[in-house]
């Protein structure tokens, strides 16, 4: 056995045990953030601050949730929302932090292409991100299942035909995820499943891996200037705090992240208790009815982008561009040829890639909304699906040429 | 591997994690498929001698909803059509062929439209607009006197079948 000698304070008895004083230097104390950065670098914490307040919420639905096809309905909007003691507030925060989670994953996303996070040594922390984000959507997925209305039936019903593979036929492979022919009973138990264990053990399990990929590498800066961080660490333990290029993770830049998040929560908790409905579909506090289809099927507002971009084709060449666009965003870092890292805005014709690619997604995300049967709406959605991919095609060559900063 | 006792060992454990794995996954692959009782869900009848014409009913069978329409003397016939003594109907799984939302019958036009993404498809089934990319599919029927059993093949499917006319 180790020797161990008697401890003079409760921290030296942890430390050593658990080595923690070296955990918290390596982590928190000297893992160092540039100064050169701006309130878009706040958005992770608040993702993980949200995904916190969805745990919590979510722990609270998860005691009067009844994951029964005859009683899930009304343990929700019957029992959750008008019996159970503040039950409103918990399903309320937890539509909110759903739909809120996915605005901010996007600004989160989107800041990382405009300063090119995602190279030179953070491609780790840009597949990690993707992963964060598949698994997000599942999750959101899985977890509109539950309530059992209207849309959780026909929404699972549209996406689990999906994987049928359009002329593939593969039925068989639609009803072994069901578990039925029809989602049914064994659907929405395993659905159950998965949005209360599995998924979110996976996104603990990425969100670990995508802080770890981060340590290395460190945080990009609003330049991408390439910080020589051990000569930055000592000019800063020297005393020099003014020279030298960073703050340390905690406590200083901690307060900033923390001054953001909670500017993010008085918004937070203004929309969950006076703007929550426009995170629930009047149309899901209708039963599940497998013998009625809602006048219009449209997802929540953040899949309504590659939504649109399955609608405009026929049935096999729609699945195509659908599962492309799903995974198409992996593959960035290697299909920018750049070795710039920089802001968008001083990367030549890729900043008109940036902005041409925000706003097309913008524009699939309204389009989707639409009903299809407008031709003038399903024509503008057909185009900025084919816009989506020419810039796809177009990225690495306009890369390529990019002149070296 | 520094030595001969480490091979046996990683040797060892993979053959173990081998003969062990791929039977969990096969269990974890066989907990997901539907159950017996699932699989088994029965037979549907459905009398068809008070049916009216061009009026669409919608009856359950397996949990997908059946569509059921008399043809009147002016609507086309067609080879999928379900023929009891002189009256023809349409009898097919009414879920649309494109991501299977339920198509609504529109009786005056002869059409069915789906909603979701615009497809449409006339009184016999066939595709007409949109994305659906094949006709809505025909249950296994048998014809039993003016009654329809779903679930079951007659000999009328079954030529249905042969001829390529549903899946
Ligand atoms: C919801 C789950 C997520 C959490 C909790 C999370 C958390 C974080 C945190 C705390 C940081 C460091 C601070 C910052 O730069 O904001 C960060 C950085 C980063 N994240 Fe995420 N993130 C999530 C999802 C994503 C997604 C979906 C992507 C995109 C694919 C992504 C890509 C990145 C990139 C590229 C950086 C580095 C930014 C830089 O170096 O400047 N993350 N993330
Ligand atoms: S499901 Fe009917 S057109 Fe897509």
């Amino acid at each position: 056995m180790a020797h161990f000698e008697k401890a003079n304070s409760v921290g030296e008895w942890f430390d050593q045990r658990l080595a923690i004083n070296t955990l918290k230097r390596v982590l928190a104390f000297e893992y160092w953030i540039p100064k050169n950065i701006n309130f878009l670098w706040a958005m992770g914490m608040v993702l993980a601050a949200t995904f916190g307040m969805l745990v919590v919420s979510g722990i609270f639905l998860l005691m009067y949730y009844q994951p029964n096809v005859d009683l899930a309905f009304d343990s929700v909007n019957y029992t959750i929302m008008t019996e159970v003691g503040y039950g409103w507030l918990w399903r309320h925060i937890h539509g909110v932090g759903a739909s809120v989670v996915f605005l901010i994953i996007y600004i989160h996303m989107f800041t990382g292409i405009y300063y090119g996070s995602y190279k030179k040594g953070r491609e780790l922390i840009w597949l990690s991100g993707m992963g964060l984000f598949v698994a997000f959507s599942a999750e959101a997925f899985s977890g509109y299942m539950l309530p059992w209305g209207q849309m959780s039936y026909w929404a699972g019903m549209v996406i689990t035909n999906l994987f049928s593979g359009g002329s593939l036929e593969a039925y068989g492979l639609v009803e072994w995820i069901r578990g039925d022919y029809v989602p049914a009973q064994a659907f929405l138990t395993r659905f159950f499943m998965l949005h209360v264990l599995l998924l979110p053990l996976v996104i603990i399990g990425l969100i670990v891996l995508h802080f770890g990929t981060l340590r290395i590498p460190h945080v990009n800066n609003q330049d991408g200037e390439d910080i020589d961080y051990e000569e930055a660490a000592r000019l800063y333990k020297e005393g020099n705090v003014k020279d030298s290029k960073v703050i340390p993770f905690q406590p200083v830049f901690l307060a900033k992240d923390i001054f953001v998040m909670g500017v993010y929560f008085i918004l937070f908790f203004y929309l969950v208790f006076y703007h929550f409905e426009f995170a629930m579909d009047p149309v899901n506090f209708d039963p599940a009815d497998g013998l009625k289809t809602p006048a219009h099927i449209y997802p929540e507002w953040y899949f309504l982008w590659s939504y649109e971009i399955l609608r405009p084709f026929s049935k096999d060449l729609g699945l195509i561009a659908f599962a492309i666009a799903q995974v198409i965003f992996f593959a960035l870092p290697f299909l920018d040829k750049s070795p710039n890292v920089a802001p968008a805005s001083k990367r030549g014709l890729f900043k008109f890639w940036f902005w041409a690619m925000l706003i097309d997604v913008l524009v699939l995300t309204f389009m989707g909304k639409l009903p299809p049967t407008d031709a003038l709406f399903a024509n503008i959605g057909l185009i900025s699906a084919l816009v989506f991919f020419a810039l796809w095609i177009a990225l690495p060559f306009i890369t390529k040429i990019e002149k070296k900063l | 591997m520094s030595n001969r006792r480490d091979f046996m060992g990683y040797a060892l454990g993979g053959f173990t994690a081998i003969i062990g794995g791929i039977p969990a996954l096969y269990a974890m692959k066989r907990s997901w498929d539907p159950l017996p009782s699932v699989k088994a869900a029965g037979f549907t009848s459905i009398d068809v001698s008070g049916a009216v014409e061009n009026e669409l009913t919608v009856e359950k069978w397996r949990g997908k909803p059946i569509f059921v329409l008399k043809k009147s003397k002016d609507m086309k016939a067609d080879d999928r059509d379900v023929v009891i003594g002189s009256d023809r109907f349409h009898v097919s799984i009414g879920l649309c062929t494109h991501l299977g939302c339920i198509p609504a019958y529109v009786s005056d036009e002869h059409k069915f439209k789906c909603a979701c993404h615009g497809g449409e498809f006339d009184a016999s089934g066939h595709q007409t607009f949109g994305p659906p990319p094949s006709p809505l599919e025909i249950p296994p029927f048998k014809i039993d006197g003016t009654t329809i059993v779903l679930g079951e093949e007659g000999p009328e499917f079954k030529k249905m079948k042969e001829a390529g006319l549903t899946v």
